[in-house]
Parts: C-alpha cells; sequence; structure tokens
C-alpha cells in the first residue's frame, strides 16, 4: 500500500455517515463480520429488521420459527465455526424465548450476541406492551448484557458487545435497543473494540507455573490428562496432542472435550463423567498426577467430591481464574490460554511412554467392552440399539461428519461412540443439558459448515420440544441429517426411575405422531425403520441425500446407558450394568 | 466445618447501571446474607467501590470473591478481615426535644458518646453518631428507654491497612 492509500483508507474509517440507530446495528455486524444471523421479527425491532432488508445482500437473516430455536442456530454456528453466533428477537416475549438458548451458551462458553429490541425509552418501567426488563432477566445468564436507550452509543456498546462475547471465556452477551434508539439518526463511525478497562480477558501464562506443572507431570508415575473445551475453544489442537504424545500421557475428555484429539488416537482413552468410560473414571482414582486442561471439573464428571482424585497431585490448566479450587483444589494452577500454555509446557517434558499405566486403561477398557460396548455396537437381540445406529453413521461417514446431539440417552450414546477424525465435531448441550438443542443447533452448524456432513441425534421427546425448526430447514434448504432414535419413552428419565425409583414410570412414556408423515408435511424426505437388516441402507440413502433428510429409527424401548456413576457416588464405584 | 468470620470485600468498578444487580445476584445464588452494602464514588474518577460485609467460611469467601471479579466491569475485589480494616458505621437518631432539654442523662450520653447534634427545633432533635457497630448499639439502648422516633443505620465503610494498588492496576489494563 502506498502512503497515499493508507492515509486515504484512514479517512474512510474515520469518515462519519449520518443514519439511523437500526442502520448502525447492522453496518456494527458487518464490520464483525457477521454474515447469518437468526432471529424473529416484532414490534419493537422491526426498525432493524426493515434495514436487514436493505442489507439482504449482505447479510443472511435466518427466520426461525421460534426464538429458541435462534438462540440454538447461533450456538450451533458458533460452536463449529469458532466464531461469535448472533441470534435477534423483539422485546417481551420474543426476548424471554432466547433466554433458554443465553443460559445454554452462558454455561458452555458458547460466544453469542444477542440483539433484542426494546419499548421506547420513555416507557421503560410502566409495563408498556411487550415490555420486560430483558437486562434483569438475563443478568445471571450472560456474561455481559447493556440497554441502550440513545443511537449515539451503538457502535460502542455494539463493539464492546463482540468483543467480550469472544475473548476469554466465550459467553453469551445480550444487547437490548430501545424503538426510540433504532430510529434516532446519529453520526456512524465503528472502532472496533481492543480491549475494556476492568476486563481482563486472559492472563499471560505465568512461566513459573509452567516450570512448576512440568516438573510434577515429569515426576509422575501414572499421570493422567482430562481436557475440556478449552483445548477446542482456545484453538490448542495441536498443542494437546504434541503434549501427549511427547509425555506418553493417557488422556481422557469431557463431554465438550470431545473431537478435540481423534477419537483413534493410540492415547485417548475415552470421555470421563456420568456414563463416561470404565477406565477413565476408575483410573482417576489411582492415577498420581491429574492434568486438567481447559475443563472445570463439573459435578457430571467428578461424582462425589469427597473422592474424586484424593491421591492425585492436580494440575489445572485454565483460562478463567474463578475456576481455580472451585471444585478440586489444585497443587498448580496454570491461569492462561491454552495454546499458550500447552506450547510453553512442550519443550519442559520429558519424553516418556507410560507403557505399563497405559496399559491398565486397556485393560479395563477389555472389561468395559466385554460388559457393555459389544452388545451396544453389536447387539444379538432383537431390538435395535442406540449404540448401532452410531456405529453404522461412524462406517458411513468414517468419522469425518460433525455430530449435533440432544439431551438424554441419545447423547450419551452418541458421545460415548460416535467417532471423530476432526475437531469440533461434537455439538452438544453440556452444562445445561438442554433438550430441544439439537434440531435448531444442526441448522446452525450446516450453515457455518455446509462443507461437513451434519448429523442431528435427537430422542423423540427433545425433537418435540423444538420440532418447528424442521420449517426453518425446508425454507432455508439447509440439508441436515436429522436421525430421531425413538424409543417411546423419555429415556434417560425412565432409566432412572427404573434403577432408582422402582421403576415407577411417572409421565416418562411418549404416544407419538407419525414423524415421518410430519417430517414429509415440511417436505423433508423421510423413513422410519424397525429392523436390523433394514439400518445400513436408511442411513446410507441418508448420508446420499443431496437435501435435509429425517430418519427414524424404532429403538429397544428399555434400554440403558452404561457405564453409569448415580448422583453423588464416587467416580470409580461407576457401574456397568 | 470451617470458621465463620467476618468480612469486608472491597469491590472496585466501573460505575454502570445494572452492576449493583449482577454482584448481589451472585450472593443471593449461594444463599448468601449481606450483612451491610454500601456503594459509593472512590478515589479514582469514574471508579465505583462498593463494601460489603458478610459473614462466611474463609473458603467460600475466596469463591465469591473470585466470581464478583469474573463480572466484566469488576476491576478487582479484594476480601479482608476486620483486623486488618478500619471500618466505620454512622447512624441517626430522631429524639423528642423535651428530652433534651429536660432530661439530665441524655445530655451526658451525648456527650460521652461524641454523637454530634445535626438539627434541633421544637418538637424534635437529630443526632448523628458514627463508629463501631457496639458504638451504636449501645446508644440505641440507651435511648431506647426515653423512646425513640426514628433511627437509621449506615452499611459499614471500610478502608484497608494495607495500600490497595488500584490506580496502578488500571493503568497495567490497558
Ligand atoms: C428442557 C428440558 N426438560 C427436561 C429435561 C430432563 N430430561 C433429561 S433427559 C430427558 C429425557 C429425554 O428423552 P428423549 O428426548 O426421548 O431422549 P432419550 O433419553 O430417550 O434418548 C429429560 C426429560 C431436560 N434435560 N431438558
Amino acid at each position: 500500500m502506498t502512503t497515499e492509500t493508507v492515509k486515504a483508507t484512514q479517512t474512510a474509517t474515520e469518515k462519519t455517515v449520518r443514519i439511523s440507530g437500526s442502520e448502525a446495528i447492522i453496518k456494527c455486524m458487518l464490520a464483525e463480520g457477521v454474515e447469518i444471523l437468526y432471529g424473529y421479527p416484532g414490534g419493537a425491532i422491526m426498525p432493524v429488521y426493515d434495514e436487514l432488508y436493505k442489507y439482504r445482500d449482505q447479510i443472511h437473516h435466518v427466520l426461525t420459527r421460534h426464538e429458541q430455536g435462534a438462540a440454538h442456530a447461533a450456538q450451533g454456528y458458533a460452536r463449529i465455526s469458532g466464531k461469535v453466533g448472533v441470534a435477534m428477537a423483539t422485546s417481551g416475549p420474543g426476548a424471554t424465548n432466547l433466554i433458554t438458548g443465553i443460559a445454554d451458551a452462558q454455561i458452555d462458553s458458547t460466544p453469542l450476541v444477542c440483539i433484542t429490541g426494546q419499548v421506547a425509552s420513555h416507557l421503560l418501567g410502566s409495563d408498556a406492551f411487550q415490555e420486560t426488563d430483558i437486562v434483569g432477566i438475563s443478568t445471571p445468564v450472560t456474561k455481559w448484557n447493556v440497554q441502550i436507550t440513545k443511537a449515539a452509543d451503538i457502535p460502542e456498546v455494539m463493539a464492546k458487545a463482540f468483543y467480550i462475547a469472544r475473548s476469554g471465556r466465550p459467553g453469551p452477551v445480550l444487547v437490548d435497543i430501545t424503538k426510540d434508539a433504532q430510529f434516532e439518526e446519529f453520526d456512524f463511525k465503528y472502532e472496533k473494540c481492543k480491549s475494556v478497562r476492568s476486563y481482563k480477558s486472559v492472563c499471560k501464562t505465568n512461566p513459573e507455573s509452567v516450570k512448576k506443572a512440568a516438573d510434577l507431570i515429569n515426576s509422575a508415575k501414572k499421570p493422567m490428562i482430562v481436557w475440556g473445551q478449552g483445548i477446542i475453544l482456545g484453538k490448542a489442537e495441536a498443542e494437546l496432542k504434541a503434549v501427549i504424545e511427547k509425555a506418553g500421557i493417557p488422556s481422557a475428555w469431557t463431554i465438550l472435550g470431545a473431537s478435540a484429539l481423534p477419537t483413534s488416537h493410540p492415547l485417548n482413552i475415552g470421555m470421563v463423567g456420568m456414563h463416561g468410560n470404565y477406565a477413565p473414571n476408575m483410573l482417576t482414582n489411582e492415577c498420581d498426577v491429574l492434568i486438567a486442561i481447559g475443563m472445570r471439573f463439573d459435578d457430571r464428571v467428578t461424582g462425589n467430591l469427597a473422592t474424586y482424585a484424593k491421591q492425585a497431585k492436580v494440575v489445572h490448566f485454565e483460562i478463567d481464574p474463578a475456576e481455580i479450587d472451585k471444585n478440586v483444589k489444585t497443587d498448580v494452577a496454570v491461569l492462561g490460554d491454552a495454546k499458550a500454555s500447552l506450547t510453553a509446557l512442550l519443550p519442559l517434558l520429558n519424553e516418556t511412554t507410560h507403557t505399563e499405566w497405559h496399559n491398565k486403561f486397556k485393560e479395563l477398557y477389555a472389561v468395559e467392552y466385554e460388559k457393555v460396548i459389544k452388545d451396544d455396537l453389536h447387539p444379538t437381540k432383537e431390538g435395535l440399539t442406540m449404540g448401532e445406529v452410531i456405529n453404522q453413521i461412524n462406517e458411513q461417514s468414517k468419522g469425518d461428519a460433525a455430530i449435533v446431539s440432544d439431551v438424554g440417552q441419545h447423547q450419551m450414546i452418541a458421545c460415548r461412540y460416535a467417532k471423530f477424525n476432526k475437531t469440533k465435531s461434537n455439538i452438544t448441550s453440556g452444562g445445561l443439558g438442554t433438550m430441544g438443542f439439537a434440531l435448531p443447533a444442526a441448522i446452525g452448524a450446516k450453515m457455518a459448515a455446509p462443507d461437513r456432513d451434519v448429523v442431528a441425534i435427537i430422542g423423540d421427546g427433545g425433537y418435540q420440544m423444538n420440532i418447528q425448526e424442521l420449517g426453518t430447514i425446508f425454507q432455508q434448504k439447509v440439508p441436515v441429517k436429522i436421525v430421531v432414535l425413538n424409543n417411546e419413552f423419555l429415556g434417560m428419565v425412565r432409566q432412572w426411575q427404573q434403577l432408582f425409583f422402582d421403576k415407577r414410570y411417572a409421565s416418562t412414556e411418549m404416544t407419538n405422531p407419525d414423524f415421518v408423515a410430519i417430517a414429509k408435511g415440511y417436505y423433508i424426505d423421510a423413513k422410519r425403520v424397525s429392523k436390523r437388516e433394514e439400518l445400513a441402507d436408511a442411513v446410507a440413502e441418508m448420508m446420499a441425500c443431496e437435501g435435509a433428510y429425517f430418519l427414524e429409527v424404532c429403538v429397544e424401548k428399555e434400554d440403558n446407558v452404561f457405564p453409569m456413576i448415580p448422583t453423588g457416588a464416587s467416580v470409580s464405584d461407576i457401574r456397568l450394568s | 466445618m470451617e470458621n465463620i468470620n467476618t468480612y469486608t470485600i472491597s469491590i472496585y468498578t466501573e460505575n454502570n447501571i445494572g452492576l449493583l444487580n449482577r454482584i448481589s445476584a451472585i450472593f443471593q445464588r449461594r444463599h448468601i446474607n449481606i450483612e451491610s452494602l454500601n456503594t459509593s464514588i472512590s478515589e479514582i474518577e469514574g471508579v465505583s467501590r462498593f463494601t460489603i460485609v458478610v459473614n462466611l467460611e474463609e473458603d467460600r469467601i475466596k469463591k465469591i470473591v473470585g466470581q464478583i471479579e469474573k463480572q466484566v466491569e469488576v476491576i478487582k475485589a479484594y476480601y479482608h478481615t476486620d483486623e486488618e480494616t478500619i471500618y466505620q458505621e454512622s447512624c441517626m437518631f430522631k429524639l423528642k426535644s423535651d428530652l433534651l432539654f429536660e432530661e439530665r442523662e441524655i445530655q451526658n450520653i451525648i456527650k460521652d458518646s461524641n454523637a454530634r447534634i445535626v438539627t434541633v427545633n421544637k418538637e424534635f432533635f437529630v443526632l448523628e453518631k458514627s463508629g463501631r457497630r457496639n458504638e451504636i448499639e449501645q446508644l440505641y439502648r440507651d435511648f431506647s428507654a426515653y423512646g425513640i422516633m426514628q433511627f437509621v443505620r449506615s452499611g459499614r465503610i471500610a478502608v484497608t491497612k494495607d495500600e490497595m494498588k488500584i490506580s496502578q492496576m488500571l493503568a497495567a489494563f490497558n
């Protein structure tokens, strides 16, 4: 660039233009690289929608069929792309409908910017038509939220919103904009936010703590790694792999950490937690050094804290200082971004193979295979299992598909058995366990990664929580594959009733509609299978289909998910049946 | 169970709407009762200061402070024991004016307690007293016998004996 052109572009960005608040909102989004947003219009956000019409060639608005769908779609988009997802809604009911998605994004650290319309500022606090205090309502479930009543505040607030949503430990931000601020005209100028006073997004990795961590890891005889979504959010997959391989450490993952390391990696020992694998759960209470990376010791992972890894020294690599010692006391805490910390760690590690220790995992895997996995994946009894469906999808996708799962037994089965070759391939609602997540999240995921196969695995219960999004799939022509594993039960709850409530199946049996007819009603290709012989062909047909496809698989009604750590039990009290 | 102690939490924040809500929610969610809460400007322009008093185990207070600091608009939060701070509360008594003129004992109480007369008129007079909680409580008991028309007490305000390096911290933020 010549000096003149540099000058010219500088003046171009510094130049202000007089526009309305609503146009400013769109210009802010464009400046932040937003290409798609999900939403639903209404009175208090209409000026922004009107401007969207003008910008429809530059920014694609997806009309979902419910605002919860918009929030989840934005989440799916964010999770597979690593970018900020954007959802928009009107005031009152539109805004409150976003809340479940926002809460889900908060607990799973998903970057979202949610924009809600609000009644005109002179009406605030008057119980006006469709007025709710959405800033008050969303406070406990947002990383940050704010209300704008003056158009002139829009650029700075929007820049801050995107910056806060994606930086540090990502999360959802809600921006509420009064209708008068949307109409008001002002001199627009946009500057991206680079820092916010009072907000330190990432601590610089402290070399001393890395050295201490390395010493501890090098001294370990039986080290074990548990990584979480921090690896994916921090784009530290390669660094994780290098660390694991150099130090020869058996490594397990939390549900949101799935896919950061390929399933087939020899040091990948599976999932930890309530329905995780037998070996990593058992041996958590035997390892001498437990290395937690980008995970937060959720209670579904630790079981009873009083007995969790008590014998082990704990090293915690974490971006969020509030997570250190929150649930599990650490011996060494390495604060900072996972990529930077692991990069600093790698040269300090000794090259080792913990072969004997690793063999223990293999032995326990063999036990789990015999008692659980074999029958899940290659059943000999008549009814179809959820596991064999996942297995069939693995075979036909060769492990390249992104799996979006809902919440329940099918989710645990999908996460346990899906084969992942690529990172960001497991999109599920971890921390909140939100039924209804998968169908809209799959829409967002597929739109963000059109080149990938996106397969949603959903239970008959959760499917009906946001089934209306079939309309979005049809209208937007989103070629997602939808697999409903129909057991005619709210399976996971039924499993608990069977195991802990004397088989009193209170309100968990479901009489379902003709799902295939419903899908076809939305002009989506559909098929139902209930026999083993039909499964492979049906999956093949689904994977080969160019458009969206709905596959209902009628599975065994009362199968259970094992292994299982009952709530409050110790991880090593994991049950295989 | 660990020992429960009185802690004063000092929070330096941006002066933004809604932050009180965010901070109080952190306590509410964990069923922690706030003994007293005060917000004011601080020694730094544009920076507010919250002073919150809670009775809690140290282990829990640490976590709470971590959660408070995590809020985007919080610059820094500290917690301190009583020994580490110099603290005061302030209160006002409204009493019948007759008492002031007719009860010698009342005059003595006022003098001994170093309470200050804010205003006097025909019907009532108002006293202000700053100090430790027990001094204020003592005064309350003393006046109760004569009848108190109105009483109000502020939250604790406190400064620490040690330095809080907020200005340096703010400089480092950017
Ligand atoms: C919104 C919501 N409501 C209730 C629950 C509680 N819940 C967890 S799993 C589950 C059953 C899910 O049933 P289904 O979708 O049929 O899947 P399955 O377990 O049979 O695979 C329920 C009701 C939840 N997680 N989310």
